[in-house]
């Protein structure tokens, strides 16, 4: 059973991924992406918020607690860039592991209380957990209160993780933080400690009688969620160089994490990146074409979208690869002649 | 103060018990239950605006308006969503509030609006050392009534057993004859109902804004979370309670710590109780 685990450590699809990220390192040298800044952008963007994503699918996903709290973490994470710049006037990295270790702090202590809800009345606690940390962060004067805090023009490059005239920095910098986190997750998707997420999630009872503690899991996996949620939240504030907590602890902000994550397939490595690749694109663009007429249009078509797409494939967009796949391997099978299924 | 608290707390019941009715039957979390009551006070702003009805009398129609827009919503959106995981619902809801905020922002136009010399406005009432607002005494006393009604509805007739019959097994409900589907069109239809009226009233004292539904959204999930699972009692009870701490907490502490207040009540009372105040 071990060797089994372990030789599938590196499989075909690994290879696949990394001839897919290859593609990405090599995407910005291919003049037409690099022409044109908005294009980079919302390359940036989709890269975030996969990984933002993935983050969420540790503990969403995987480990089956539906959190709409994450933007907490985010927010924390990116309070903690936000301050080692803006408040005390140095570099963003100590304040970027401050800002994760104390989000994993947060989310553990918040979480175990939690953790003893269930179904609708956790989404709730979540909910309300959000709300309290915005309002708190709006009146206190140490992180900046509603004004939030600007950064000041400071010298780019890698120390200060700011460049002030091409994008394409920033975007290397997300795909580290992508590769990072979907490392983590494939990592941990053959780890045993990622059978014991899956265990809880698909029964916590069982697992339990099995000899998981839930409760440990849950929590470690919470933590790990987000730290890693604050590490793209440092990105965000290090990239729209302002943050305040409308703008990152807001609960629109915790239902993109859902959101993305949803719509692409929970629970799956590929999901978050397929759900953010097709989310935020459509996102961007409506507001690029629509936002301009004013009055929202973007968000109603928006909202629409979220709603077609939600009914009609609520596994989501994985559940269209499956079919498709299926219907590929159907048809091969049919033409050697095999019966589909395996029926006699 | 308490008095005050007591009123708003309950037109907060009574949005929670809208909520409250479609989560106890369907076991959803309407995400957009705050803009319903958006657009219901729109629906009331507009007729006092164009047609001068006075939000007392608009209560109806804006009652009327929203039950379609929840009949609407269930025949559209949430009847394909029934036995489908629960974060389905709540998220294509979440999808309906982003529309329908955006629609009324479109229209309308963020700005804030507010009616003027309506019957209620600005009148105050003495009772002894007591001084009530009117607009939202008049408002808390409808608010009363509805739930109360909705409240015998469930409770003590047979349409409202059938609710119970639903909520409790639907495929048993279906043996006995229940038209199910029927039971969730008018569920969600009434639940809708009961938001619209409040809304329906309140720019008696309150002005619209698109914004203004998901402050209320949010007030109305706890309450009907702390009251406890489909509990309309818990809802009202739950109601009064956020009420008198959001004004108590927004007199004696500061006014921007209200809303921590009422959350941090509601995260008091679901960890006392994980299944709220009358849950099992």
């Amino acid at each position: 059973m071990v060797n089994a685990v372990q030789r599938k450590a590196f499989s075909g699809k690994d290879a696949a991924w990394l001839a897919f990220l290859a593609l990405l390192v090599l995407l910005p040298l291919v003049p037409w992406v690099t022409a044109n800044s908005f294009r980079v952008h919302v390359m940036i963007l989709v890269l975030l918020f996969a990984s933002m994503a993935q983050a969420w699918n540790i503990i969403g996903g995987y480990c089956g607690q539906v959190s709409f709290g994450h933007s907490v973490f985010f927010g924390i994470g990116a309070y903690g860039a936000g301050m080692a710049v803006v408040t005390y006037g140095g570099a963003p990295w100590p304040g970027i592991l401050i800002g994760m270790i104390a989000a994993a702090v947060v989310g553990v202590i918040i979480s175990y209380p939690c953790f003893k809800l269930s179904g609708h009345y956790f989404a709730i606690a979540t909910f309300a957990i959000v709300e309290i940390f915005n309002r708190a962060f709006l009146v206190w004067d140490w992180v900046g209160g509603a004004l939030g805090l600007d950064y000041p023009l400071i010298d780019e490059g890698l120390k200060n993780l700011m460049w002030q005239n091409s994008k394409i920095s920033y975007y290397y910098c997300v795909l580290v933080i992508f590769v990072l986190i979907f490392g983590v997750v494939r990592w941990l998707e053959g780890h045993r400690y990622g059978y014991f997420m899956r265990a809880v999630r698909e029964g916590q009872e069982t697992a339990e009688s099995l000899g998981v503690n839930s409760t440990a899991i849950k929590l470690a996996a919470m933590a790990l969620s987000a730290a890693l949620a604050a590490i793209c939240g440092a990105f965000f504030v290090q990239y729209n160089l302002r943050v305040d907590p409308p703008m990152v602890m807001s609960l629109d902000m915790s239902m993109k994490f859902v959101l993305v994550t949803i719509l692409g397939g929970s629970g799956t490595l590929i999901g978050p990146l397929l759900g953010a690749a097709v989310l935020i694109p459509l996102q961007e663009y409506t507001r690029a074409f629509w936002g301009g007429l004013g009055g929202g249009v973007d968000l109603i078509i928006f909202g629409l979208l979220i709603i077609l797409m939600v009914v009609k494939q609520p596994t989501g967009m994985i559940g269209i690869v499956h079919d498709i796949h299926n219907w590929f391997v159907r048809k091969n099978s049919a033409a050697k002649g095999d019966v589909p299924n395996g029926a006699p | 103060m308490l008095v005050d608290g007591m009123l708003s707390g309950m037109v907060y019941a009574l949005v929670a018990a809208g909520l409250c009715l479609i989560w106890g039957v369907m076991d959803i979390i309407n995400f957009a239950h705050g803009e319903y009551l958006m657009v219901a006070m729109y629906v009331s702003y507009w007729l006092g605006f164009l047609a001068n009805v006075d939000p007392v009398l608009s209560t109806v129609a804006a009652g009327a308006f929203v039950f379609i827009l929840g009949a609407l919503t269930y025949k559209l959106i949430i009847r394909y969503t029934i036995g489908k995981p629960g974060l389905v619902a709540l998220l294509a809801t979440f999808g309906l509030a982003m529309f329908l905020k955006n629609v009324c922002m479109n229209l309308f136009s963020p700005n804030f609006r507010i009616l003027s010399g309506t019957w209620l406005g600005d009148k105050t009432l003495h009772l002894g050392d007591l001084i009530f607002p009117v607009p939202q005494l008049a408002a808390g006393i409808l608010a009363l009534i509805v739930v109360g009604a909705v409240y015998a509805l469930v409770n003590s007739t047979r349409f409202g057993w059938a609710i119970q019959a639903t909520a409790m097994d639907r495929d048993a409900a279906e043996l006995m004859g229940i038209n199910t589907e029927r039971i969730y069109v008018l569920v969600f239809g009434i639940g809708g109902a009961c938001v619209g009226i409040a809304g329906g009233i309140m720019p008696s004292y309150l002005a619209v804004h698109p914004e203004v539904g998901s402050m209320f959204g949010l007030i109305a999930f706890v309450c009907v979370a702390m009251g406890g699972f489909g509990s309309i009692p818990g809802a009202f009870l739950a109601g009064l309670l956020v009420g008198v701490v959001e004004s108590l907490a927004g007199f004696y502490v500061a006014p921007v710590f209200k809303y921590i207040a009422v959350f941090g009540l509601y995260l008091a009372v679901v960890f006392l109780r994980p299944k709220g105040i009358f849950g099992w």
